[in-house]
């Protein structure tokens, strides 16, 4: 590992799903960064920078009154689904700029069930775009997915496949949420919520809290002799032209995303290629946006999805496995967590304590990405 | 059929009759934007003019709304009923709209004009909105 580069030197995470209404998302919080630390072989005192993420339950910096008031800088942000990878990329060049050595990454959420609901006026729009009906997040990822499929002619069917893969590997996972697998059929014929999207291929609003603990190299070669290390972590906005949620207009011809430039400038500054990669977590709010993302971060081309699905190459068992912890689909989403549950999974894989879903052969590049509105993304490689 | 109820937002209908929508395009770049809006999003300046756009165009993607959506959205006093939404490509932009249509006769590049749509506010107040239909059948 470089000088100057960043180890990931402890992870922790509470299970994801529905915890006890008591059982605040700053609580959640608290115990991630407590598992983290215990991970790291590290206590509080050693941690002398944080950044927090959570999107609707409450400030993160509030967990010092619970874990120490140690007066050390601790930065919120608040970046939708890419928080807590936000989150991680603000923490590492905090350690790359020299401002600190050894940094506590947090996120959690806490979201009531049902849909997530929103304000036309959050989003720039006025009264009008909600009263008519257009204030959906699920009818974007239908829309999308719809223009999608038909474009670089895929079946409906891949929708099933990428769902059913998810619950499957929900099921292999004790923290999973999901851990009931269904058949591609059953997927196909669940219920419509917008189609082609059907129920399951829907990740809903969830709980829970993931942790991490970054440190320079120096001080990583002090706790473990096979650190595993933070290549590259980058996050990007839009650009004119990308199709995003609530968009009551597109340019003709939109094909723009910031997930391509966020997994473009991840890969060059790690220095590596899509094809190096031997496990990735993709964000899967639905079971089209696996499918756009597989391309757009550059693990395959546009149209090749059907022949990797057909070969099972996504799956932990295929060449390329995807969400091998069950994504969002399986595990749902606290939106402020689920960047972080990505890096928990990766580089669980990387030190090989996957348990029943490790990946064979020893995997050394792992990639994570997010993405969320209003249209940002951020992307990791993580390396071992 | 005439109705006294105003436009849902100035920003969204040119005119009630016949139903135009309002967009803006930059005087520099050429950007067309849906509703008007002040400030280019493409090259940033504020030279945008507001223009009444086409009324009618292709479609661009689709879905159906099987669900009631949240406030501020209200559902007419005969219950809530499924519908669907698409975006209409009208050569310059393409727009967000309710479509008045059979979702199963729906296809990207089905031929589709704007028409008017009742909708409710706060109150149960009746509005004009907008929805693209089906071109056949119907004098533009």
């Amino acid at each position: 590992m470089n000088h100057g580069a960043v180890a990931i030197a402890g992870i922790g995470m509470t299970p994801f799903g529905r915890h006890s209404p008591d059982y605040s998302g700053r609580d959640m919080g608290v115990d991630a960064a407590r598992a983290a630390l215990a991970d790291a072989g590290l206590s509080w005192q050693d941690i002398d920078y944080a950044v927090g993420g959570s999107n609707v339950s409450g400030k993160p910096d509030t967990t010092v009154s619970s874990l120490g008031l140690t007066g050390i800088p601790f930065v919120n942000v608040r970046n939708g689904c890419a928080t807590g990878t936000v989150a991680l990329t603000t923490a590492a060049q905090a350690i790359r700029s020299g401002e600190a050595e050894t940094v506590l990454v947090l996120g959690f959420d806490k979201h009531p069930r049902g849909a997530f609901g929103a304000r036309p006026a959050d989003y720039g729009h006025g009264d009008w775009y909600g009263q008519s009906g257009l204030m959906v997040t699920t009818q974007f990822f239908a829309m999308k997915a719809r223009r999608y499929l038909d474009a670089h002619g895929l079946p409906d069917e891949v929708l099933g496949e990428v769902a059913a893969k998810a619950f499957r590997c929900g099921a292999a996972n004790p923290d999973a949420w999901r851990r009931t697998e269904f058949t591609p059929d059953e997927i196909m014929a669940a219920r419509v919520i917008n189609p082609p999207l059907t129920q399951y291929m829907l990740c809903s609003p969830a709980e829970g809290a993931a942790a991490v603990v970054l440190t320079s190299a120096d001080r990583a070669a002090d706790l473990t002799d096979r650190p595993v290390t933070l290549a590259a972590a980058t996050m990007r906005t839009r650009r004119f032209g990308s199709f995003e949620v609530f968009a009551s207009w597109l340019p003709p011809g939109a094909d723009a995303s910031p997930t391509v430039d966020a997994a473009r400038a991840t890969f060059a500054k790690a220095g590596v290629t899509p094809r190096d990669v031997d496990v990735a977590q993709l964000q899967d709010t639905d079971a089209g946006a696996e499918i756009i993302h597989m391309a757009e971060t550059g693990l395959c081309e546009h149209g090749q999805q059907r022949e990797l699905l057909d070969a099972g190459a996504t799956s932990p068992e295929g060449t390329l496995p995807i969400n091998t912890d069950g994504g969002c689909l399986a595990n749902g989403e606290p939106v402020g967590a689920s960047g972080l549950r990505q890096v928990h999974e990766v580089v669980r894989q990387l030190r090989g304590t996957a348990g029943t879903r490790q990946i064979a052969g020893e995997p050394r590049v792992g990639f994570t990405h997010v993405y969320g509105a209003p249209g940002i993304a951020a992307c990791t490689i993580i390396t071992r | 059929m005439s109705s006294p109820a105003p436009p849902i937002d100035a920003n969204v209908i040119a005119s009630l009759d016949p139903i135009r929508l309002a967009g803006a395009r930059c005087a520099e770049c050429g950007t067309t934007t849906f509703p008007a809006q002040a400030d280019c999003p493409r090259c940033a300046r504020r030279t945008m003019n507001r223009i009444e756009l086409p009324a009618e165009g292709v479609l661009w993607t689709w879905t159906t709304q099987t669900f009631q959506p949240k406030a501020p959205y209200a559902a007419p006093s005969t219950g809530f009923e499924p519908f669907p939404v698409g975006y209409v490509d009208l050569g310059d932009v393409i727009v967000e709209a309710r479509l008045e249509a059979d979702p199963e006769a729906l296809r990207v590049g089905t031929r589709m004009r704007l028409v008017p749509l009742t909708l409710l506010v706060d109150g149960g107040q009746p509005v004009i909105g907008y929805a693209f239909a089906p071109a056949t059948g119907g004098s533009a």
